[in-house]
């Protein structure tokens, strides 16, 4: 796997606060990856390193094969929709792309102006007049005209009703249908990323838990349902994920290659909302105490 | 050209349920010879999916030798469902219809029928 980003022991603090504490990631290049965990989990703050807004305060990172913000040339390596999609109010659409054909050391005028055309973005247009979905949609822009290698997004849907959701990921993805470009998007919504990502990340507490192909996981990953059973009777090419039992019965989420033979077992599917939450509420240090890697 | 939708509660992989409704539209006759496919960004692009997996799901296609890509151009329907096969259909389907008739007129509801024909399918399957 070739990748785009590769942080080692990564850690951001604030005073005696640790918003990130090592955290060690790599995202596969060429990919479209789901960054999903907790609130608190360090998604934000390790997206802002990456993007090079924020110096970290331990570790290493390296986007592109370089330092974040090492360079100018670095900085246009990657393209950025951050939190909130931030506008300049007082500027009008046609502005913050003059902005940006002027603050960018690469920057596709044609690009730009063509998704605004068909996106029906008035240019004479306020940017505080713009409503939620077209600011979105302004900022992605953006982020496109810059022809960046790594396009960071963080929250960018969270607070667009579901057309505006649509309309900007179909925005999105005919972006990376056109352009060579890996993409990491942080999201709450995992049915969005289960479209549109075919690499997932689950972080929690600075921590990966499982990382790896979208469809890989979903083949490997089965709810078992059946009589009450210990945990430790699960054959040894079972990796149990998540453990749930009453007196009579128990509820497993497994991961595994081979089929599952006991016919004990009534065995289902589990779609990726079921195996991100699995992997989030397991604690601390899972139960195999190591991340799971997925092969591609 | 045919339109593709996708059922995010189904439990079939987004690729999968491309390269089925290809297949659908195939055996259907909506699809013939030299019949071309959405491009991957117009698929992306009213889908908002993945562009790995409209090609993952065209790759598949091309493997089973119902689609060709030409390159620059797009991918392309490289086969007919030939005639007699509606033909062979026809009575399969008769005898289907009757099949069901009886099973209803034996008490059998809904449900009980996809269970009895899913698990015939997969016996029958085990053992070929």
């Amino acid at each position: 796997m070739t990748t785009i980003l590769e942080a080692r022991g990564l850690g951001k603090r604030y005073g005696r606060r640790w918003a990130l504490q090592d955290c060690t990631v790599d995202l596969p290049a060429g990919h479209v990856t789901g960054l999903v965990g907790p609130n608190g989990a360090g998604k934000t703050t390790l997206l802002n390193i990456a993007a090079g807004v924020l110096s970290p305060s331990t570790g290493t990172i390296e986007v592109c094969g370089k330092r974040p913000a090492s360079s100018a040339a670095q900085l246009a390596r990657v393209g950025v929709v951050a939190q909130h999609t931030p506008i300049f109010a007082a500027l009008t659409v046609a502005e913050h792309l003059e902005m940006g054909a002027r603050l960018n050391l690469t920057w596709d005028d044609a690009l730009a102006w063509r998704r605004l055309d068909a996106l029906r973005l008035d240019p004479k247009q306020r940017a505080d007049r713009l409503s939620g979905g077209q600011r979105a949609q302004l900022v992605l822009t953006l982020a496109l005209a810059k022809r960046p290698e790594l396009l960071i997004l963080d929250e960018p849907v969270a607070s667009l009703d579901p057309l505006a959701r649509r309309e900007f990921l179909q925005g999105l993805m005919e972006a990376v249908a056109d352009n060579e470009m890996s993409v990491v998007i942080s999201s709450h919504l995992v049915s969005d990323l289960e479209r549109v990502c075919d690499h997932i990340i689950v972080l929690v507490d600075s921590k990966v838990r499982v990382s790896g192909d979208v469809e890989t996981l979903l083949d490997t990953h089965y709810r078992l349902v059946g009589p009450r059973r210990d945990t430790t009777r699960l054959p040894s090419d079972q990796h149990l994920v998540e453990a749930r039992s009453t007196d009579r019965q128990s509820t497993f989420i497994v991961r595994t290659e081979a089929p599952i033979a006991d016919p004990v077992w009534s065995v289902s599917r589990i779609g990726l909302e079921d195996l991100v939450l699995a992997y989030m509420s397991q604690p601390t240090e899972g139960p195999r105490g190591r991340p799971l890697e997925v092969a591609q | 050209m045919i339109d593709f939708w996708l059922d995010s509660r189904s439990g079939v992989a987004p690729y999968l349920q491309v390269v089925q409704q290809v297949r659908h539209a195939f055996r259907l006759g909506m699809l013939r010879e030299g019949d071309q496919l959405p491009t991957v960004k117009d698929v992306v692009a009213s889908l908002a999916i993945n562009p790995n997996t409209v090609l993952k799901a065209y790759r598949e296609l091309e493997h089973e030798g119902l689609v060709k890509p030409r390159p620059g151009v797009g991918t392309f329907v490289t086969r007919s469902l030939p005639d007699d096969m509606i033909e062979i259909y026809r009575p399969l389907r008769r005898e289907l219809e009757s099949w069901l008739v009886k099973a209803r007129r034996a008490g059998l509801d809904h449900e009980s029928i996809e269970a009895l024909v899913a698990s015939t399918f997969r016996a029958e399957q085990d053992v070929a």
